[in-house]
């Protein structure tokens, strides 16, 4: 395939992962802004609104932290170049420039999402909508997730799709997890105190996981645990080890299909061992925040590698 | 009424209201069909347009960058016997402008016949000097050519213009057939109409077939658009996925070796045709148009030297031309020895003193149409037009005569369309599609149907309003 298909496969996948994981941040800050007082509600929203590295565009336009303002700047407000509605478009956008390498039920996924969505985001969202156009956005990015499973060959369309959702969601996660514990928490003291349950549930919530959390670890919480089950638990689909596990898995279907590795697998399986090969409390011990700064940057670096090795660009 | 319904000839009702044989079978069909059928259905085909992403886009509007063309579900129909004869018509008329091409970049012989002036190419925007003595693989100028026709009457048939460099809209007449498939399945147990949907599979084998020597036998083609933002990307898109080809930018390809590579996530890998969507003057930014970015450095070059088909061949765009259209009956006969089989529609050269005399009196009564432009855009309908209007056209052709040809208002068939209070007349034309390789001219039964959706309008082009139709031959 092109090297530009690749590309725009790749990113179109990426786009819709981060519109979904923005409606789900948004849902939990929704959920903790209607549970609080108004104070705590907007350290809330200023969270979200710095966990999705718009805090300095969304203080520039002026706007409160109440839902509505950030709700709406965040979905679908014209200033913002990173809104829901622009990651909507922008993957729609690369699903046209590498529609013969979609099936014809990805694209009219991700066509018929892009056009539901542009219907509800027309106007400014009234607050009483914000449930049903939040389930909307996962419901659409869903639907594409589906058909692409669905529909597509297992050939190396599909794999750049996977690496490209699973990338994203690996950097999402870090994100989600990193703003939570350190500029959310007034202090690091509070960390393991009764105070902060609330927020741990709401870190869980962001990532759609507390049912699941809840299951495995029979009501108990705490800062490690959950660390424990974000970072490294594969069998939690947002995990960042479920992640590299499905971005490994689907690196080396591209290597068996090309016949060789390239840089960015020789950068996973430096990541695989300095980020995964050790338990919870060594990370703990070095330091949650380094542990996703470097995680981070490594994400990228992948990220970029592939670009190179698989010829995104001229 | 009568007298008047009949001053155009209407494709499915004759002179006394009786349904025509060919419309039989489908009208008996409608009309045990319940009220409001076809308003359910009309919305519902709107609908899967959409959600297909089957659309065109209109430059220079910024809120509506993608329209949906007026779908309509009458179709129109052709009989078997009358699309044998046509075939034969644009079966001798497409290899006619073959060798004409051919002609017009080798030897000349129809200039140095006195049949043809020769300051009509020479002037003709279209005309490549780079052509000049290079014969394309297989011999083949014309890979894909559309005829434009119209009929105004039982048995006439004209053509109205001839697209010979990248004619588009195939995707429509392979939409419009798979919508009314899905929307009226019973229909198609009715009535026997022939298939278009092999057309890719057509197009692909004849591609094949234009190959340059060494290709191998398993030739690889390529579609090369000039990206999403193209009026046809839709198509581009959609014509690379049927036919199993990439879809190519011109930022993905380079010379490299002496051939046309793309490159892949596995590194560059050569393309031998190259079926391209994208002008002449944008194809190599090194022998034309040094600003494009659509293209790729040297594959002239490439072509040149005999490495790869460009289809259309570069340079076919002076077949378009409505001044050499005027003179096609001589290049029909010039070339095949025979009379045409297909008339002109009557076309008067400005630039020639009687006939600009002859339309500059003449102007509300004529249609006058650039040479060179297409799609509708620049040209004057006298009799639907103004006084203003008339007299500008009437010092544009003063000021430059060599650039107008004018035509008689033609009394365009109708086909009924569907509209709110039922079936009502509007103008049609056909493009059918024809596809040239050196195993000879290959026509799909169909083509694409275009339909003026204004009450009493003549002008069909999507870009002007106009709407389309599916277009059935049948099988008898």
């Amino acid at each position: 395939m092109l090297g530009r298909t690749a590309s725009g496969v790749f990113w179109l996948f990426r786009y819709l992962e981060r519109a979904e994981n923005t409606a789900r941040l948004l849902e939990a800050g929704l959920r903790m802004a209607l549970t609080r007082e108004s104070e705590a509600a907007s350290r809330e929203w200023r969270s979200v609104v710095t966990t999705l590295g718009l805090k300095s565009a969304y203080e520039a336009q002026g706007g409160d932290y109440t839902n509505i303002d950030v709700c709406d700047f965040v979905l679908r407000a014209s200033s913002n170049s990173e809104s829901v509605l622009s990651m909507f478009e922008r993957a729609r956008t690369n699903a046209r420039g590498s529609r013969t390498s979609l099936t014809r039920e990805v694209w009219e996924a991700v066509n018929e999402g892009w056009m539901n969505l542009c219907e509800l985001l027309d106007e400014r969202i009234e607050e009483r909508d914000l449930g049903r156009v939040l389930a909307a956005i996962r419901r659409e990015s869903t639907i594409a997730r589906g058909a692409t499973h669905g529909s597509m060959m297992r050939n190396q369309i599909y794999s750049f799709a996977r690496m490209g959702t699973f990338i994203e969601r690996a950097d999402n996660t870090a994100r989600i997890l990193d703003v939570k514990y350190y500029v959310l928490l007034p202090s690091l003291s509070y960390i393991g105190s009764a105070v902060d349950t609330g927020q741990w549930d709401n870190v869980l919530r962001s990532l759609s996981g507390e049912r699941a959390y809840r299951w495995l670890n029979a009501g108990q919480m705490s800062a490690k645990s959950i660390a424990d089950f974000l970072v490294l638990d594969s069998r939690f689909p947002r995990s960042l080890a479920f992640c590299y596990g499905a971005i490994r898995e689907n690196m080396s279907e591209l290597a068996k299909f090309h016949g060789e590795e390239r840089e960015a697998h020789a950068l996973m399986r430096e990541a695989d061992m300095r980020l995964f090969g050790q338990d919870i409390d060594a990370i703990f011990d070095r330091g949650l925040h380094q542990f996703i700064l470097d995680f981070l940057a490594t994400n990228r670096r992948i990220s970029d590698a592939i670009a190179v090795d698989y010829r995104f660009a001229a | 009424m009568s007298g008047e319904q009949q001053q155009f000839f209407d494709e499915m009702r004759d002179a006394d209201g009786n349904v025509r044989p060919a419309y039989a079978d489908y009208h008996s069909w409608l009309s045990e069909q319940e009220d409001g059928l076809m308003d359910r259905k009309h919305y519902e085909a709107e609908s899967v347009f959409r959600r297909t992403g089957i659309t065109f886009n209109v430059y220079g509007e910024d809120d509506a960058e993608e329209r949906l063309i007026p779908f309509d579900m009458v179709p129109r129909i052709v009989s078997g016997a009358e699309w044998r004869k046509l075939s034969r018509g644009i079966d001798q008329r497409v290899r006619a402008l073959n060798a004409f091409m051919h002609d017009l970049y080798h030897r000349q012989e129809i200039i140095r016949s006195g049949r043809l002036p020769e300051r009509l190419f020479r002037q003709n925007a279209a005309w490549l000097p780079q052509m000049v003595g290079m014969t394309p693989p297989g011999g083949v100028y014309t890979h894909i050519v559309g005829v434009d026709l119209v009929r105004t009457g039982p048995d006439d048939f004209l053509v109205l213009e001839d697209n010979a460099r990248t004619p588009s809209g195939v995707s429509y007449m392979l939409e419009n057939r798979e919508t009314m498939m899905a929307m009226f399945p019973e229909l198609f147990s009715r009535v026997n109409v022939q298939p278009v949907a092999d057309y890719p599979r057509r197009l692909a084998k004849s591609l094949a077939a234009c190959a340059p020597e060494g290709a191998g036998s398993t030739p690889r083609i390529a579609v090369l658009t000039p990206g999403i933002y193209n009026s046809a990307y839709y198509e581009h898109a959609f014509l690379a996925d049927q036919m199993g080809a990439e879809l190519v930018e011109g930022s993905d390809l380079r010379v490299i070796g002496g051939k046309v590579q793309m490159r892949t996530t596995q590194g560059y890998e050569p393309i031998d045709v190259l079926y391209r969507r994208v002008d002449d003057d944008y194809l190599d930014p090194l022998t034309f148009n040094t600003d494009s970015v659509l293209g790729v450095p040297g594959i002239f070059d490439v072509y040149r030297a005999g490495n790869i088909t460009i289809a259309n061949a570069p340079g076919t765009g002076v077949a378009d031309d409505k001044a050499i259209y005027s003179f096609m009956p001589e290049i029909v006969e010039f070339y095949t020895g025979e009379k045409p089989l297909l008339a002109n529609v009557e076309t008067y050269r400005c630039a020639d003193p009687d006939s600009r005399k002859y339309v500059l009196e003449n102007l509300a009564d004529l249609v006058v149409k650039e040479v060179h432009g297409s799609g509708g855009y620049g040209m004057l309908v006298g009799p639907a037009s103004t006084k203003e209007k008339i007299e500008e056209f009437r010092a544009k052709i003063k000021a430059n005569p060599d650039n107008y040809i004018a035509q008689p208002t033609l009394s365009l068939s109708t086909c009924p369309i569907h509209t709110k209070s039922g079936l009502a007349p509007r103008h049609v034309d056909l493009r059918p599609f024809v596809l040239v390789s050196p195993n000879g001219v290959d026509i799909t039964p169909g083509g694409l149907t275009r339909v003026a959706l204004e009450e009493g309008s003549l002008v069909v082009n999507s870009s002007q309003g106009g709407g389309t139709k599916d277009s059935w031959v049948l099988a008898d």
